[in-house]
């Protein structure tokens, strides 16, 4: 027996040990909260792991910040000049965006329509991957003690990139979206038709569960339809790259995620949402045309006497501004100013509707170029998608 | 005594084979380095994927000690640790890696291989071997569904037994004859 033993014994330890492991696999595939708790080991390995990634990320950064902020600064003044500018042409967009946001909350308001907000934002840098093709995840370097927490969603400004799976102390591990276990509620943005997003086994995304009869066209876009309550309804997901019919009465459907998951370095933790209804009712704010007044001196300040006029006697809007009516809402103020001259296409806003109760602006937003004037005489008429906004660390009113 | 540039792959005996070990700092930081390196390099690189660092490792420690439990434990233990990284459940890797650990000493025991032809072999054997136990776990025990397309398991193969030659004889400045 014992010369057995002995004679076969790295075999044996080799079937102990596997045995071990086919066992500890066993345990974890049948507990079905397994990403609730976190194994020992895994925490060891983070801990030894992602503080070296963190260490070159920082050097990195480092590095480059020296070299661009103190060395390289060919064509700073250039750059400075077009970032005001960009500025600029953003604030009007911001707030052509607030009051296109403000005339859906007043209709949402009217529907007694509760939406989920985006009140609180973390921003993280990503310090690792898992190194592996089966697991499509990232290492970020904020984790519980920044107060993050499982099934946060995860975001950069071009759309989503995925949840938070498993949170360490200082570190936290995010599924992507375009592994083969993640899902997402989905809807295409035109034709409404929702479904579930989901990651295949060669890294690829797809829209699940879209009955062969549908219409979809590949270019559309695809956003979250915030079904699985936990990404917010409107975040843009990817486009359609390619339909075909599938082998039962679901349609193949492939994705292009919008977010590039294979070139992460910042990302954002949607840490608190909120759930409320519309409200329309505030204090005044600033409109397009007061921006304009402020920025654009050589336009006529011709505004304030025309608002002033209309306080006094409210006239109609515009016939280009009919384009998007405006309802005649409970709680709005009955004294409606003309909306400003030079920017015929912006919906007149009631009195006592508050621009600072708006979420701040959308994730995305259009990048057409260069001139503010122009931009907003020549501002496209597409109606806003309902985007949460990425307000960071100030909750919505 | 062999010589390491006399036959490519010899056949020898028990006795015959040159045992090497590794000091401590080696055993533990070269494995820690491996996954370091196969975590954070496809960030950049997304192409480094398609390598396995820790398995070129496991079959490096395992050929140069030519023991088997050494072999089988240092592949566990690379493994897992691989598995911590991920978001699937510890053991795929693990076991993947304690079967070529065991196997890839137990071709050491026999052979010595040092030439660079017969080690870009051994490692495309051995990776080939360790994505079908790999994906038999992961389907069989874990229920993933893990896609095996011949195409890029040849290639990655092929890669992987590119940089395995590069990397053994880097690693072979590391060794210590027991």
């Amino acid at each position: 027996m014992e010369s057995v033993l002995s004679r076969y014994r790295n075999l044996i330890i080799l079937v102990g040990v596997l045995f071990a492991q086919v066992l500890g696999l066993a345990v974890q595939v049948k507990r079905t909260s397994d990403t609730q708790e976190t194994r020992l080991i895994r925490v060891w390995t983070v801990s030894a792991v992602t503080p070296f990634e963190k260490a070159i990320v920082w050097f990195r950064h480092s590095t480059y910040n020296v070299w661009h902020n103190y060395m390289y600064l060919r064509g700073v003044r250039q750059e400075n000049r077009d970032l005001k500018a960009e500025i600029e042409r953003l604030r009007i967009e911001h707030v052509r965006l607030q009051e296109d946001a403000e005339q859906a909350r007043r209709l949402q308001a009217l529907l007694a329509f509760k939406e989920e907000y985006i009140s609180q934002t973390l921003a993280a840098q990503v310090i690792g991957a898992t190194g592996s093709e089966s697991s499509r995840a990232i290492f970020i370097d904020k984790g519980s003690k920044d107060g993050l927490d499982h099934d946060m969603p995860v975001v950069t400004a071009d759309g989503v990139v995925g949840k938070v799976l498993q949170v360490y102390k200082s570190t936290a591990l995010v599924l992507l979206l375009n592994d083969q276990t993640s899902g997402v509620g989905a809807i295409l943005e035109k034709s409404r038709v929702q479904g579930v997003a989901k990651g295949t086994a060669t890294g690829e995304l797809v829209l699940d569960r879209v009955m062969s009869d549908e219409a979809v066209q590949p270019g559309e876009n695809v956003l979250t339809s915030g079904g699985d309550r936990i990404f917010p309804k409107g975040l843009p997901l990817g486009t359609v790259t390619k339909v075909t019919p599938g082998s039962e009465v679901f349609l193949n459907i492939r994705i292009k995620p919008s977010a590039n998951l294979a070139r992460l370095e910042e990302v954002l933790v949607i840490t608190k949402k909120e759930e409320k209804q519309a409200v329309a009712e505030g204090t005044p704010s600033t409109r397009a045309a007061d921006v304009l007044a402020q920025r654009l001196p050589s336009v006529p300040d011709k505004h304030a006497v025309d608002a002033s006029k209309t306080d006094q006697a409210p006239k109609p809007a515009p016939e280009a501004a009919t384009t998007a009516p405006k309802p005649n809402t409970p709680g709005t103020a009955s004294q409606s100013k003309p909306a400003p001259k030079i920017n015929p296409a912006v919906p007149p806003r009631p009195e006592g509707v508050s621009a600072q109760q708006q979420r701040t602006p959308a994730i995305k937003t259009t990048s057409s170029q260069p001139e503010a004037g122009a931009t907003l005489v020549e501002r496209s008429a597409k109606p806003a998608t309902a985007q949460p906004a990425t307000q960071t660390g100030a909750p919505p009113q | 005594m062999l010589h390491h540039n006399s036959v490519p792959i010899t056949y020898t005996s028990g006795e015959q084979v040159e045992v090497y070990r590794f000091s401590v700092p080696v055993t533990i930081a070269v494995p820690l380095v491996a996954v370091f390196l196969q975590a954070y390099l496809p960030l950049h690189f997304h192409f480094f994927s398609i390598f396995d660092l820790p398995l070129l490792v496991t079959i490096f420690f395992a050929m140069a000690r030519r023991s088997q439990v050494a072999g089988l434990l240092t592949g566990g233990i690379i493994g897992l640790l691989q598995d911590s990284l991920t978001h699937q459940p510890i053991g795929i890797y693990g076991i993947a890696k304690t079967i070529v650990g065991y196997s890839a000493s137990s071709l050491g025991i026999r052979l010595d291989v040092e030439n660079a032809g017969a080690r870009f072999l051994v490692v495309l054997v051995f990776y080939t071997l360790h994505q079908i136990i790999y994906i038999l776990v992961a389907r069989g025990l874990v229920r993933l569904t893990l896609a095996w397309n011949w195409q890029h398991e040849v290639g990655s193969a092929l890669a992987n037994a590119f940089l395995g030659v590069f990397l053994f004889f880097l690693l072979d400045r590391f060794k210590q004859r027991a």
